[in-house]
């Protein structure tokens, strides 16, 4: 049984050294995945439809960085999992930063007065009266 | 005491085979493991940055300035949202490449080759930290400031500062380990152990300072 754990083991160290082609590729892909997601804000989606599609895209190339080019996909299990086990707890602080953020944004719209939705400032405008730089209007 | 008994397969097998037989549990060089666990913590300090500027970001009642307005650049007579980061990233994203290139040549020893890629990695990484220089330049010329600014939330100043800033450090310290270790590579300071895990382990921090970045890119500059 040790045996064939080695072998494979060995197997795996070989597969890592081969594959330039394999490089080349996740190059590329990675390549097309960011234009991708800048394309999502040239083309100025909004909403749940660009959250999904930026985290998305995020996840993927954050996998095939860390699965290829962190060789990540061809390392023992017991190292993938200590490796990828702690960074899982985040979700629960990121869950607890989304609740408590909400019940302190009602608090502030609700006891301080705030507007619950202010109107967002768009850079050309603030530009253009300093007379620093001349953009287009219209934008 | 072979995992058989236990009725696991596949992955799950290995790990009770590596954690119960005896011997050292991962199967990697030490400076490698080393390397990972830093990184592992490393990820906890750049998520507490992101979770902090998203709590940030929600809880605010001020309007948060648009990232891709903020951060366009007048091209050609037009304005192109956010191109600089998008050139910043695809410059990362090639230097994580040759850094993988320089990795698979160290399998085969190549010190010439691994010398160059990772001379062509650092400087990918060096012209990243100027364009980010530049686009620090850019927005404290137009009134950014860690406690104010013109285009809305207050926060968001001291936000960028701090984590492009602080992911900007990371790039820096990697040009210089780059460096440092392409200059041992080509002068044959591993050559007497035939040891060259060492190009592995800096690619993995290279490759780490371009996966903070893929989330920095989506959280804060396209969210």
């Amino acid at each position: 049984m040790e045996n064939v754990a080695t072998q494979q083991s060995e197997n795996h160290e070989e597969e890592a050294q081969h594959p330039i082609g394999v490089y080349l590729k996740v190059w590329i892909l990675l390549f097309v995945l960011s234009f991708f997601s800048y394309m999502v804000d040239y083309f100025d989606f909004q909403g749940m439809l660009r959250w999904t599609l930026i985290i998305v895209f995020m996840l993927l190339k954050a996998g095939f960085i860390m699965a290829i080019f962190m060789h990540v996909m061809w390392e023992r299990m017991a190292l993938i999992t200590a490796i990828l086990g702690p960074p899982l707890l985040l979700i629960f602080l990121i869950g607890f930063m989304i609740s408590e953020g909400l019940y302190v944004f009602g608090n502030r719209v609700d006891y301080m007065g705030r507007p619950a939705a202010a109107e967002r400032i768009h850079v050309a405008d603030v530009l253009h009266h300093d007379g620093e730089e001349t953009m287009e209007e219209g934008h | 005491m072979s995992g058989e008994s236990l009725s696991l397969s596949g992955h799950a097998k290995t790990v009770v085979e590596d954690w119960s037989s005896d011997k050292q549990a991962f199967n990697v060089p030490w400076g490698k493991f080393m390397m990972w666990m830093f990184l592992v913590s490393d990820t906890f300090i750049f998520s507490c940055f992101l979770v902090g500027y998203m709590n940030v970001r929600r809880t605010t009642t001020d309007p948060w300035p648009y990232p891709s307005e903020v951060f366009a650049l007048e091209l050609f007579g037009q304005n192109v949202p956010l191109i600089l980061i998008a050139i910043m990233t695809f410059i990362l994203i090639t230097s994580s490449g040759t850094m993988a290139l320089a990795v698979r040549f160290a399998h085969f020893r190549d010190k010439e080759k691994i010398f160059k890629l990772m001379l062509v990695t650092a400087l990918l990484g060096a012209s990243f930290v100027g364009m980010q220089m530049f686009e620090w330049s850019k927005l404290i010329a137009e009134g950014v400031r860690p406690w104010s600014n013109p285009f809305g939330a207050p926060q968001f100043g001291s936000i960028f500062f701090m984590v492009t800033g602080f992911h900007g450090i990371h790039v820096t310290c990697g040009v210089i380990y780059l460096l440092v270790i392409a200059r041992k590579i080509l002068r044959g300071d591993y050559d007497k152990k035939g040891d060259y895990s060492i190009v592995e382990i800096t690619g993995l921090y290279w490759h780490f300072v371009d996966l903070v970045w893929v989330f920095i890119f989506a959280f804060f500059y396209l969210w």
